[in-house]
């Protein structure tokens, strides 16, 4: 197990994102932040707050919870289907650009069932991605807009992002799978 | 998904893992089929609840849809008449996106004397994958859950259980009251014919709610102590300081034999009326599971006045039924 980013790392690093993100979006005025829960959603609200404190503007954070999208609830060979969370986004998404938000980019496929997701609640003017980690391995054609660090892994490793607000603790670890 | 390279490994909740060594919270229910109330664990319960609470959402979209059972075909089994319950059933099948067809006794072979598992083995041989049925025998599902590969769910078997009605009347309780534990629940009515109460009576038992239950001796079946409820006769009694009140159906079509003199003596005896109401807490909320005889168990002013979560109940059945169907069929085969 080996420690990739720490916790002043990541404050750097969203801190760092979150200025690209005021860059390249010139007039937040529609910008709203979609986090994927579990952990997308603390990211999102970090960022935010970040984002508040150069611009003085307060952006909107919605929450997003994908179980019911997933392409792999009647696939997996055993065990119980995972729970589900509430969705919460408590603005219209229409015509906003939305920054969906996750810790690690990885198949892609949790991407594809929230940009699904997303879809089901109006018709944003476009969907940028944002992620801390990207550790490669891609199945399907998504590729994120801001990423905090892009880690590559072989695909016995796991990536664990622990953030204090779910984990008690900020770092990314990596690790190698105990078995297969 | 991402984030792991185990997968099979048991664990559907990639999501979840990192997450420092907390007891795992229930994911899944014990059984294949959800036959009644008895068969479930207070844990099981409150499962179904919070998942009901993520499903409730759903209902609030433009779209109200999501994908979560695509290609799966539920069957609509109903031998007995039905609105509210076949309605939210179907709604809540569409809202998750399974291919539904709806069959009424009436319109069936069973009028041409087809008996209930020859019905059910021609419709296995097509293949559904959950059966939801009602019927107007005690213990219909139970034989059907023993004779078919279909997930069962339970809309009312004759007077034994109808287990979703429970659960939506406890979704509905805890959106209002925030618990269910330590709350006085009167359920007032016909308890003799009425598988709600029998649900209810073990939901609310095993979730740490004190339940009065009130009905003209003739109409509390044997026993009533023994299920955990502290019987009355009178209403008054009953709705005494009473968090809940929940009116149960006068059921004059499983009424076969002489249980009280009139409608009108009724009335005026068991009836809801709003003097009645003030007796109860400030906060109380009315419940009644539909279909209403106003005028016979409840008063129009107390049906329609502001305790009033009837209509709540009828939204909330969606939901709940919503998360039934998924806890049931969201999951591969084999699982849980």
């Amino acid at each position: 197990m080996s420690v990739v980013i720490d916790a002043a790392r990541m404050g750097r690093t969203l801190a760092r994102i979150a200025h690209e993100v005021v860059e390249r979006n010139r007039g937040l005025d529609e910008v709203a932040f979609v986090g994927i829960r579990t952990r997308g959603v603390p990211l999102a609200r970090r960022i935010v707050t970040t984002i508040g404190e150069l611009t003085n503007h307060q952006v909107a954070v919605g929450s997003l919870d994908i179980t019911l999208y997933r392409d792999d609830l009647m696939r997996h060979p055993v065990g119980p289907q995972p729970v589900v969370g509430r969705t919460d986004i408590p603005f219209a998404i229409d015509d906003h650009r939305i920054i969906l938000v996750d810790d690690v980019l990885y198949t892609g496929r949790t991407v594809r069932a929230a940009l699904d997701a997303l879809i089901d609640f109006g018709r944003p003017r476009t969907i940028q991605l944002l992620v801390l980690i990207d550790r490669g391995h891609r199945e399907l054609p998504i590729k994120a807009d801001y990423v905090g660090k892009n880690l590559p892994t072989s695909l016995k490793e796991s990536v664990q992002v622990r953030l204090v607000e779910t984990d008690g603790v900020d770092e990314v670890v990596v690790e190698e799978a105990s078995s297969p | 998904m991402k984030g792991s390279g185990v997968r099979g490994q048991g664990s559907v909740g990639v999501r979840e893992e990192g997450r420092a060594a907390a007891p795992t919270p229930l994911t899944a229910l014990e059984n294949r089929h959800l036959l009644g109330i008895a068969e479930l664990s207070a844990e099981e319960i409150r499962l179904i609840l919070d998942t009901a609470d993520a499903m409730k959402e759903i209902g609030e979209r433009p779209i109200k849809k999501v994908p979560t059972l695509r290609g799966k075909t539920v069957v609509n089994l109903f031998f007995e008449a039905s609105t509210r319950t076949r309605t939210s059933f179907e709604i809540a099948e569409k809202r998750l996106s399974a291919d539904t067809l709806n069959i009424a006794a009436s319109a069936s072979s069973v009028v041409k004397g087809e008996t209930l598992a020859d019905t059910v083995r021609n419709l296995e041989a097509m293949a559904p994958d959950v059966i939801v049925m009602r019927h107007t025998s005690s213990g219909a599902c139970h034989l059907l859950a023993r004779i078919c590969r279909a997930r069962v769910v339970n809309a009312g078997d004759g007077t034994h259980e109808h287990p979703t009605q429970a659960l939506l009347d406890a979704f509905t309780i805890r959106q209002h009251k925030g618990r269910i534990e330590g709350l006085k629940v009167a359920i007032v009515g016909d308890l003799l014919h009425s598988r709600v109460l029998r649900s209810n009576l073990l939901l609310l038992n095993k979730l740490g709610a004190h339940v009065v239950a009130c009905a003209p001796p003739t109409l509390q079946p044997v026993g009533l102590a023994r299920m955990g409820a502290k019987p009355t006769s009178s209403i008054d009694e009953a709705v005494h300081e009473a968090d809940v009140v929940m009116m149960l159906r006068i059921q004059l079509e499983r009424m076969h034999g002489h249980f009280f003199p009139s409608l009108r003596e009724y009335y005026r005896l068991f009836a809801l009326t709003p003097a009645r109401v003030r007796r109860a807490k400030p906060d109380v909320i009315i419940m009644h599971p539909g279909p209403m005889n106003r005028g016979v168990e409840i008063d129009s002013d107390v049906a329609d006045g502001p305790y009033s979560v009837i209509l709540a109940q009828v939204a909330n059945g969606v939901a709940v039924r919503m998360a039934v169907l998924y806890l049931l069929a969201g999951g591969s085969e084999g699982a849980g």
